[in-house]
């Protein structure tokens, strides 16, 4: 029997936050951690969490799976579960909603600060703006992201400062839009960011790209990011 | 949005304290290296002495000194400002950054004073 804890609280009822503890059989299956969880909502239909996609494409369902952030569709019992142990919890340094679901607005906010739509002052074209093959590949490995905000909030920097540094999530997007070689406001985008706070209150310890489902590098586009306003100002 | 404003912090933003942070730290570790160089070889009073009257080490000293000063108040300031922060305390956040920085700075006032004086003074 697989021992399964869940964090619990509902607000509405509840003085504080619990951990419950159900025994579940998977039957020898090496289900995904979603699969348990809507056994167990099955079970007791007070069980609450967000999920859409099931499928790892929609980011809603990152929760702290056995200590580390993830999304429940797509990890297996068997790469997280020892010692037939499962703890899932809300993504740690975000408002809990109830159970497992959080407060995202904290995440979004910093997501809109960094402007994620392209920007050209320069006349529409008639058909499309171009980009050459070369520098389309710029964007591979940024545009990936889902917004699941498993990196965010897991790290430390963003635990703390959620109101002023932009986080991983919203680094790795804004880097997204530096990089295009369609968008032109580079520079207004740069002067953003180039307080104590925004970028500079990433210590590269890197929590994030272990965590990243999409296994992107917010890291590396934050080490871009810094190199651009090293070149710019020097 | 506003772009993040912090008077306290060194440079004033985030590019020139960083930069200050790396030149700081370079400038340390090698001053470190060149302290423990020198006591390796073995030190007494006489030798120590001597090689304090160099002028380069004296300028050598006080770059370590004044680079001490920068990289403890940048590295202080950001802790302070992840931890004694009005969203996490209230007010009792800003009164407890604000007396902290007032503290460091008089500590580091007076480190760099006495530092000087014991360098040129003698
Ligand atoms: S590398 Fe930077 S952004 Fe990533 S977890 Fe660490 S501090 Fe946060
Ligand atoms: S960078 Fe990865 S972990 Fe972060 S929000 Fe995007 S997909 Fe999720």
């Amino acid at each position: 029997m697989l021992q399964v804890s869940i964090y619990r609280y509902n607000p509405e009822t509840d003085q504080q936050p619990y951990m419950e503890d159900f025994e579940f059989d998977t039957q020898g299956r090496d289900l995904m951690v979603l699969d348990v969880l809507e056994q167990l909502k099955a079970r007791d239909s007070s069980v609450t969490y967000r999920r859409s996609c099931r499928e790892g494409v929609c980011g809603s369902d990152g929760v702290n799976i056995n200590g580390k952030n993830g999304l429940a569709c797509i990890t297996p019992l068997s790469a997280t579960v020892r010692k037939n142990k499962l703890v899932i919890r809300p993504l740690p340094g975000l408002p809990v909603v109830r159970d497992l679901v959080v407060d995202m607005s904290m995440f979004y906010a910093q997501y809109e600060k960094i402007q994620p739509f392209l920007q050209n002052n320069t006349p529409a074209p008639a058909i499309e703006r171009l980009q050459t093959p070369e520098d389309r590949a710029k964007l591979d490995g940024l545009y990936e992201c889902i917004l699941c905000a498993c990196c965010s909030s897991s790290c430390p920097s963003f635990w703390w400062n959620p109101d002023r540094f932009v986080g991983p999530a919203g680094l790795l997007q804004a880097y997204r839009f530096l990089a295009d070689s369609r968008d032109t406001a580079t520079d207004e985008r740069l002067s953003r960011l180039d307080d104590p706070f925004s970028v500079f209150r990433c210590h590269g310890i890197q929590n994030c790209v272990n965590v990243c489902p999409k296994g992107l590098n917010p890291t590396r586009a934050i080490g871009h990011i810094r190199t651009m306003l090293l070149t710019r100002a020097t | 949005m506003d772009m993040v404003t912090a008077v306290t912090s060194l440079g004033r933003n985030g590019l020139a304290d960083w930069l200050i942070q790396r030149v700081t730290g370079v400038i340390l570790l090698a001053y470190f290296l060149f302290i423990a160089w020198a006591i390796a070889g073995g030190v007494d009073y006489p030798s120590w002495k001597a090689l304090f009257e160099q002028t380069w080490v004296k300028v050598f000293s006080l770059m370590a000194l004044l680079s001490l000063a920068a990289h403890a108040w940048i590295g202080l300031w950001a802790v302070l400002t992840d931890y004694l922060t009005e969203r996490l305390m209230g007010s009792t956040g800003n009164f407890l950054r604000i007396t902290s920085q007032l503290v460091i700075a008089l500590g580091i006032f007076i480190y760099v004073v006495l530092g000087v004086q014991i360098l040129w003074g003698y």
